[in-house]
């Protein structure tokens, strides 16, 4: 059976396919259509994410998604779960209150570059040194898309951005290795072409106790367009070309430069280490 | 209204007990707190506020409650607004400085409309001025220092009896109204010891916030039918969208200009219209008075003395000492007003914050600032000569 929906803006009908017909329950269908751009690897990860959190054998009504701001901070409002949808940077220290008020709840940070690692920076080290029991989900599109394409932590340097229209000056944060070097339990960096890794990934997040941290890397044409990338899809090959499996890899070594020649991904970190609040 | 002695009963021997007790006003803001049901803090160390911190490290744990020390203030007050929607009452507390980097949050505590109490135990300012000593320059900050349009409420505690008894008071209209509650101590209320009697159990009422009624499907989180709508908790099955962005009854993001606007009417409606159940203030020798000095806090202790030697040297004067800053209890200033008093005095450690709201609804009649801000209070001698300056003009 598939489904039948009335697009909210327009009111015309459409059927949804029926690869989503599990995890309909799980979106807010009456939201459609979403507001990413077309390309945007949003919408791969919000799919994922719902059937991640379907299949986590945790209770639905337990699953708490929290958000900020930007682009990935809209997924929570299309999944059909408690979400709240919070302050800029602020989704970890918020997530932080509602795990330690309820330790039943499964809380899931899912956050841009921008909103995790610029303005939440301070939020996500200390949370993880915590080691607090939340799950953040990353979505790197090297880029402040919602407003407009300006310059975020992960930009590699020489990148053209609507504030570094020279080259970007800055070094970039490599993700996993922050996330380790500041404590995280479980870390990994997948894309959003590697749907069935992501969704291991995803559900190995949900069993992990302590901060998990995975690492998405997504397309997004407002940093292919103004750096002559071609479109989201050409941006996609790069990733399928030259990215690379190594779930070994010296976390040191696996920056993102701006020439994207070596992208290596894996579930890089899973350790015991305790909880600071159970 | 159920009271404590009925809603916390397995934990009533856990509680401070009923009778008479001598505790600094950070640490009886911290006991009723305790009372009033808070069972999470999350804070950021600043002085004159840390015994409240330090206390709570020490009294959460054995009542079941939780306590952690956060990176900053601005994750203090999310993690705050977190727990409290996840069902806890929930509170940190603070000073100049750190209620500065709050004020983001108190905007998402407003629109989410989550309960919670903040304590700010004000010091000198501006900037990070000296912590150790007093101030009263947040009066208007905790109103207005978030954008947009909102509504807090604030006490003001003149002494260790009011931090407890105002500190249950902030949560139970925090948890009435669904907003964020603030507790305007000062460095001097916050370290002075006195009596506190704290009442048995069953004279203690405790306010609880709505809960929904209805199914989940049929559950809006912001039903505009209310004006304090239903509050589902984190994790109950309601599956709620709880949004920032400016949002429909059903917590989804608007740009509508009609839902936009009963959104926000709402927000201050639901303040607004109660402001008279929920403002409290003190008349003090005001029967006769010609002249209305206005003050509060650690300051009003003072002005009382200058008001009773004045009162012997024959000058009219009298004190009308708000409880709460928010809402003000503005139509005691216009029944004065109409009633022919001379001049309103406001005396505060500030160069002027109170008196701005005063001359708001003072019809006319003069309103004059005794400017003083070094870090101490007036002494009565200082209040005295300068209140007479002013009424001799």
């Amino acid at each position: 059976m598939s489904t039948e929906v009335e697009v909210a803006t327009t009111g015309i009908k459409v059927e949804l396919p029926k690869a989503y017909d599990d995890i309909k329950d799980l979106i807010r269908i009456d939201r459609l259509p979403h507001i990413w751009c077309p390309g945007c690897g949003l919408g791969i990860l919000l799919k994922l994410l719902a059937r991640a959190i379907k299949n986590s054998g945790i209770p639905i009504e337990k699953h708490v998604i929290v958000t900020g701001i930007g682009c990935t901070g809209r997924i929570g409002g299309y999944l059909r779960l408690d979400a709240y949808h919070v302050t800029h940077g602020r989704a970890i220290p918020f997530a932080v209150g509602l795990k330690m008020a309820n330790p039943e709840l499964e809380v899931t940070v899912v956050g841009g570059d921008g909103d995790i690692l610029a303005i939440g920076g301070n939020h996500f080290i200390h949370a993880a040194r915590r080691n607090d029991d939340i799950n953040v989900i990353i979505v790197n599109n090297f880029i402040y898309g919602m407003t407009g394409g300006q310059y975020s932590p992960t930009t590699p340097k020489g990148a053209k951005t609507t504030t570094s229209p020279y080259g970007h000056f800055e070094n970039p944060f490599n993700v996993p290795l922050l996330a380790y070097a500041a404590g995280a339990s479980y870390v990994a960096r997948w894309s959003v072409l590697h749907q069935n890794e992501l969704y291991q990934s995803l559900l190995e997040m949900f069993r992990v106790k302590g901060f998990a941290v995975i690492e998405v890397l997504s397309p997004c044409i407002i940093y292919t367009d103004r750096n002559a990338m071609g479109d989201a899809v050409d941006f996609m090959k790069v990733i399928k070309e030259r990215s690379t499996i190594d779930h070994n890899a010296n976390l040191a070594d696996i920056d993102i430069d701006f020439s994207m020649k070596k992208i290596v991904l894996g579930n890089f970190v899973k350790r015991e280490r305790p909880v600071s609040y159970g | 209204m159920p009271t404590v002695a009925e809603l916390y009963k397995k934990d009533l021997d856990k509680l401070l007990k009923p009778g008479i007790h001598f505790l600094d006003g950070n640490t009886a803001t911290a006991e009723g707190a305790v009372t009033a049901g808070c069972r999470f803090y999350a804070g950021y160390p600043i002085t004159p506020s840390n015994e409240i911190a330090e206390y709570m490290s020490y009294r959460l744990p054995q009542v079941g409650g939780k306590f952690i020390q956060m990176e900053d203030e601005i994750a203090s007050i999310a993690a705050v607004l977190g727990a409290s929607a996840a069902g806890v009452k929930s509170m940190t507390a603070t000073s100049g400085p750190g209620f500065s980097l709050m004020q983001e949050n108190i905007g998402l505590g407003s629109m989410l409309e989550i309960p919670a109490v903040i304590v700010d135990v004000m010091r000198a300012g501006p900037s990070t001025g000296i912590p150790t000593l007093l101030g009263q320059g947040d009066i208007l900050q905790a109103k207005y220092g978030s954008h947009g349009d909102y509504e807090i409420v604030a006490y003001l505690p003149a002494n260790p009896q009011e931090a407890f008894d105002f500190t249950i008071k902030a949560f139970n209209t925090a948890e009435k109204y669904r907003v964020v509650a603030v507790v305007l101590s000062d460095q001097l209320v916050g370290h002075m010891y006195g009596k506190v009697r704290v009442p048995e159990f069953d004279e203690i009422e405790i306010v609880e916030r709505p809960k929904p009624t209805v199914p989940p499907d049929q559950y809006l989180p912001y039903d505009s039918k209310y004006l304090v709508p239903p509050m589902a908790i984190a994790g109950t099955g309601y599956r709620v969208n709880n949004e920032s962005l400016t949002h429909t009854d059903k917590g989804y993001p608007t740009t509508d200009k009609d839902a936009s606007f009963k959104l926000v009417m709402r927000l201050v409606r639901k303040i607004r219209e109660n402001e008279k159940e929920i403002a409290e203030w003190e008349e003090y020798l005001l029967d006769d008075a010609e002249y209305v000095i206005v003050s509060y806090g650690s300051t009003s202790g003072s002005v009382r003395r200058a008001i009773k030697v004045l009162r012997t040297q024959g000058y009219r004067v009298g004190l009308l000492r708000p409880k709460t800053a928010w809402p003000f209890p503005g139509w005691v200033v216009e029944n004065l007003a109409s009633r022919g008093v001379q001049k309103f005095i406001t005396v505060e450690v500030n160069m002027g914050k109170m008196y701005h709201v005063v001359r708001e609804f003072s019809r006319g009649v003069p309103v004059e600032h005794i400017p003083y801000a070094p870090g101490y209070i007036p002494d009565p001698d200082y209040v005295m000569s300068n209140v007479k300056k002013v009424i001799e003009g």
